[in-house]
């Protein structure tokens, strides 16, 4: 048997709560200091601040083909790190997660891990070419489940290729997840187009390329009653739009990174590749939209779009570089740096947008559900008041391209539970936990 | 000599060696030692180091016209020493002015490098560095307002205004009417702002 | 100065300086010993990762005329795609023992890379990157353009910017590193820029550049600009839809003999090369005595002399432009 009692935790930031954890489950939810559970390891959580474990819809782990840049073992470290309890997968690996075997292998690595459940995204169409449907269904009864689709990387440009997507999958209530990026439009692309861009001589990413491309697929998403989830939305024009599509009652959800709530492409004048990221970091405009639209619920959720690099890929002229940054272990406290301390949510608002909606849109099992009693210990102790000084070079995952490396973000995850199992404790690792795991 | 410190009182330590009418009467009778050594001033050329050397290679070509009647812009020239210094390394970048070469031009011509003070003689080197790349001239000789001592390099002047024995913790300062608003030459304590020519 | 970048961040006093040193160097190329020894024993290196013979053999000759070691190291095709990267070329060159890295790459940036990284210590001269800045074109510009003004004043170029001057760029802005350059570079020395170019080569976002932007090139030139400054037009463009036809392009941007007529008596006209007769420039305007093509070309080795000894002598300062 495995207990734990959290003592004293501010439940989503409320009042002090006692949760006692057993094996898996969380059995006990009492007033602050008034349960007692002898045997159980007693956790002090003045001051921390409870949550269900954080579930990101949106993970690159690389693996299979990419080990020199993360693997399964290290992006969920990382993810646990960041108080993570589940990550989807995306398809991007080397081969592509298009077929049942690849979804599995992913999986079955996730299991091993045993620090997060591990969901592979599938890809949408044959080698993310865009040109023939993957095998929708079979990875989706395969032993990995999958119910999300995307391409992510590459845009599902091609119309009739999305809208069949978008009606396949209605057979196992499925999702496309679409990396909405007009390719035409977006050819030699490097940043933002804009006053930066042009100043700059970078070839300019149009904020159109990205909101076209969202307005087509809300319609077809309508037209034939399917579900859509798009992929970091990144400008106010892509917020506009949902805002009309949700309004129409369009099945659609959406994600954003939280390096697009910070970051602008002012960052990119030095021309420094670690703020080279796709979709591109855009204007102080869009990131006070976006921001606006987490707080209306026109965006639904946080995705990381964690995307580690080696640092080869980073260490060169900014053509040649690689898109993406790191992302795991910073989500959070540039959550609460961007979203909670502006007052434009609460801790119960983060539940719901880094846990409860990402697990459902994804339908993840067992994850993103109440702190209450009965439900699966899978959860988060943040601690609100301390202050991170970030540095890429301790971070768990293999990629050191965080944006915000030298930056001071508020909160800190001090614990987390995932399964009932410890997989960090005080800030750290928990190593025991995989043999704790692979033992059970 | 005052023992003001002298970053609260920088000028106070500054002692006039050189009055406006002696530094007048000196270049006039440098005028005169050049005349007497060019045998009347002919296939004569006076270049200025900027930037006090050119004020006082102009004043020496008036007085020399004065003498001999010859136009003083056919003698006068000016001679920038900047992208020839040994210390480039390691001072500021400076800008260098123009160099100025009378239509003749230096090739077997009589060549008087003219400056304020000769001290180590570096910029003197670098001047016979830079005057070889404009030329072949017949003679050069070297006219200096002060001579103060402490050589570095074997370089002797021709015709000095006077001889300054100084220390080496002192600097000679020459200040001249086109660039200071008056005529006088003045010795002060190294730790002043402003140190002086080489 | 410790590198020379861009011309966004060179301040109107440091723009001075480097130009009134090319009038010092300037004076020296028509020496009969065109040879100064200002940077014996120092070593620059032309890195080129893009074709260009006319700045490289400018920025070679500049360093020459110096005392300076020169080393060419075209490293086109060798970057990105091939293996070795700039990291590694840098710190190669490092190890060699460069002082001075003259670079040009496709790549917008690539010169603040390698100020910007702990990569090489040199001195680092932008002779162009990508679409960004190309620097010592648009400073020979404005050398060309000041000596110019000041000839029509009666007085000397020295210690003066462009103040009052009005100067037309026409062409391919979007894609140009030298319309970049000088926009700012003459915007800072006191010109007014009028771009002229088709919608489809102005960048979005120009909106915030200092100066005026215009798609009709007759009005630009009914103003009376003191020069016109064509940009080379690349025939490939009509591909992207920039422009419909060469024949199109021509008529409506091209300087003809007609546009010629509108120029006042004392305009002159630009070129930072290589011309294309027939598109963007005729043969009637680029052999008009109005030409100063050549004199661009001589002044860029002024210019470059300039900023190699700006950057390589003096005590290492902490930043330049």
């Amino acid at each position: 048997m495995s207990a734990y009692l959290i003592r004293n935790a501010a439940l989503l930031g409320e009042e002090p709560t006692d949760l006692l954890l057993v094996d898996g489950i969380i059995t006990t939810v009492a007033a602050g200091g008034s349960l007692e559970a002898p045997g159980a390891e007693v956790i002090d959580a003045v001051g921390l601040v409870a949550l269900p474990g954080l579930v990101d819809p949106h993970t690159h782990l690389r693996e299979p083909g990419r080990e020199d840049a993360e693997t399964v073992e290290t992006g969920t470290r990382a993810a646990a790190k960041g108080g993570y309890t589940a990550v989807a997968a995306m398809a991007n690996s080397l081969p592509v997660a298009d077929t049942a075997g690849v979804v599995e292998q992913v999986w079955g690595l996730g299991r091993e891990s045993g620090w997060v459940d591990v969901h592979p995204v599938g890809a949408v169409t044959v080698g993310l070419e865009g040109k023939a449907l993957a095998e929708l269904g079979a990875m989706a009864e395969s032993r990995a489940q999958v119910r999300m689709f995307s391409d992510d990387g590459h845009c599902v440009s091609d119309p009739v290729l999305m809208r069949r997507a978008l009606e396949y999958v209605k057979a196992y209530d499925g999702v496309v997840a679409q990396h909405a990026q007009e390719p035409r439009l977006t050819e030699g692309a490097q940043m933002n187009e804009g006053i930066v861009s042009a100043e700059l001589g970078l070839p300019g990413w149009p904020a159109v390329a990205e909101e076209a491309i969202i307005a087509r697929d809300v319609l077809l998403t309508e037209h034939v009653g399917s579900r859509l989830h798009v992929c970091h939305v990144s400008t106010a024009g892509s917020v506009e739009i949902l805002r009309w599509a949700k309004a129409r009652g369009v099945n659609v959800t959406a994600e954003v990174t939280p390096h697009h709530l910070l970051l602008t492409d002012e960052l990119v004048r030095e021309y420094d590749p670690v703020y080279k990221v796709n979709p591109p970091l855009r204007t102080a405009a869009d990131v006070e939209a976006l921001r606006a639209a987490v707080a209306d619920g026109t965006i639904d959720c946080i995705g990381t779009d964690h995307a580690p690099h080696p640092t080869e890929a980073k260490e060169c002229e900014w053509a040649a570089a690689a898109m993406g940054m790191t992302g795991l272990e910073t989500a959070l406290p540039v959550v609460q740096h961007a979203l909670v301390e502006t007052g434009l949510i609460t801790w119960a608002d983060v539940a719901r947008i880094m846990s409860a909606t990402p697990a459902t849109i994804a339908r993840m099992e067992g994850q993103g559900r109440p702190l209450a009693e009965g439900e699966p210990a899978n959860l988060t102790l943040v601690d609100p008041a301390a202050t991170t000084i970030v540095n890429p070079d301790t971070h768990a995952t293999k990629g050191r391209n965080s944006p915000y490396r030298g930056m001071s973000l508020p909160g800190a995850v001090r614990h987390v539970f995932f399964q009932g199992k410890q997989t960090v404790r005080a800030g750290e690792l928990v190593h025991s936990s995989t043999a704790a795991k692979a033992e059970a | 000599m005052s023992n003001t410190p002298a970053d609260t009182a920088p000028f106070s330590a500054a002692r006039e060696v050189l009055t406006a009418a002696e530094i007048d009467r000196a270049l006039t009778r440098i005028a005169h030692e050049i005349v007497e050594t060019t045998k009347g001033g002919r296939d004569l050329v006076l270049l200025g180091i900027p930037s006090r050397g050119v004020h006082l290679a102009a004043r020496l070509a008036t007085k020399l016209e004065a003498i001999t009647g010859i136009p003083a812009r056919d003698m006068l020239g000016s001679l920038d020493v900047t992208l020839y210094r040994d210390d480039l390394r390691h001072s500021a970048a400076r800008t260098p002015a123009p160099t100025v070469v009378p239509p003749a031009g230096v090739d077997d011509m009589t060549v008087v490098l003219v400056d304020d003070v000769l001290f180590s003689g570096r910029t003197i080197r670098a001047a016979l560095d830079a005057l070889n790349d404009l030329g072949r001239p017949g003679i050069v000789r070297l006219a200096v307002l002060v001579d103060r001592g402490h050589r570095e390099l074997p370089i002797r002047a021709d015709h000095v205004g006077k001889n300054l024995p100084t220390s080496k913790h002192e600097s000679v300062r020459v200040e001249l009417s086109e660039s200071d608003g008056a005529d006088r030459v003045l010795i002060t304590d190294r730790t002043e702002p402003r140190g002086s020519a080489l | 100065m410790r590198h020379l970048l861009d011309t966004v961040h060179l301040s109107r006093e440091d723009a001075i300086r480097i130009l009134d040193v090319a009038e010092t160097m300037s004076d020296v190329s028509g020496r009969e010993v065109k040879k100064l020894p200002a940077l014996r024993g120092r070593t620059v290196v032309n890195l080129f990762f893009e074709d260009s013979t006319r700045t490289r053999i400018s920025f070679e000759a500049a360093a020459k005329r110096l005392s300076a070691d020169v080393i060419n190291f075209s490293a086109k095709g060798s970057s990105v795609s091939k293996g070795e990267s700039l990291k590694d070329t840098a710190q190669t060159l490092q190890a060699i023992g460069a002082d001075a890295v003259v670079i040009r790459h496709p790549a917008s940036g690539a010169a603040q890379r390698l100020a910007r990284t702990d990569w090489i210590d040199a001195a680092i001269v932008n002779a162009g990157d990508g679409t960004h800045a190309h620097p010592t074109q648009a400073l020979l510009d404005a050398l060309t353009l000041r000596r110019e003004l000041a000839a029509r004043a009666g007085v000397e170029p020295t210690g003066r910017g462009l103040d009052g001057a009005r100067v037309v760029i026409v062409g391919d802005v979007l894609h140009s590193r030298v319309a970049r350059s000088d926009v700012w570079l003459m915007h800072t020395l006191g010109a007014r820029v009028t771009l002229v170019a088709p919608p489809t080569l102005l960048p979005v976002g120009i909106e915030t550049w200092p100066c005026d932007v215009e798609y009709d090139l007759d009005n630009a030139l009914a103003t009376g600009p003191d020069a016109v400054m064509m940009l080379r037009v690349q025939a490939e463009r009509m591909h992207g839809a920039f422009f419909p036809s060469v024949a199109e392009y021509s008529r409506r941007w091209g300087l003809n003999e007609a546009r010629l007529g509108l120029l006042t008596p004392e305009a002159i006209i630009m070129h930072p090369g290589p011309m294309n007769r027939g598109l963007e420039i005729s043969a009637a305007a680029a052999d008009s005595p109005r030409s100063r093509v050549l004199a661009q070309v001589a002044n860029g080795v002024a210019v470059r002399m300039a900023v190699l000894y700006l950057v390589l002598s003096g005590a290492p300062s902490t930043e330049g432009a």
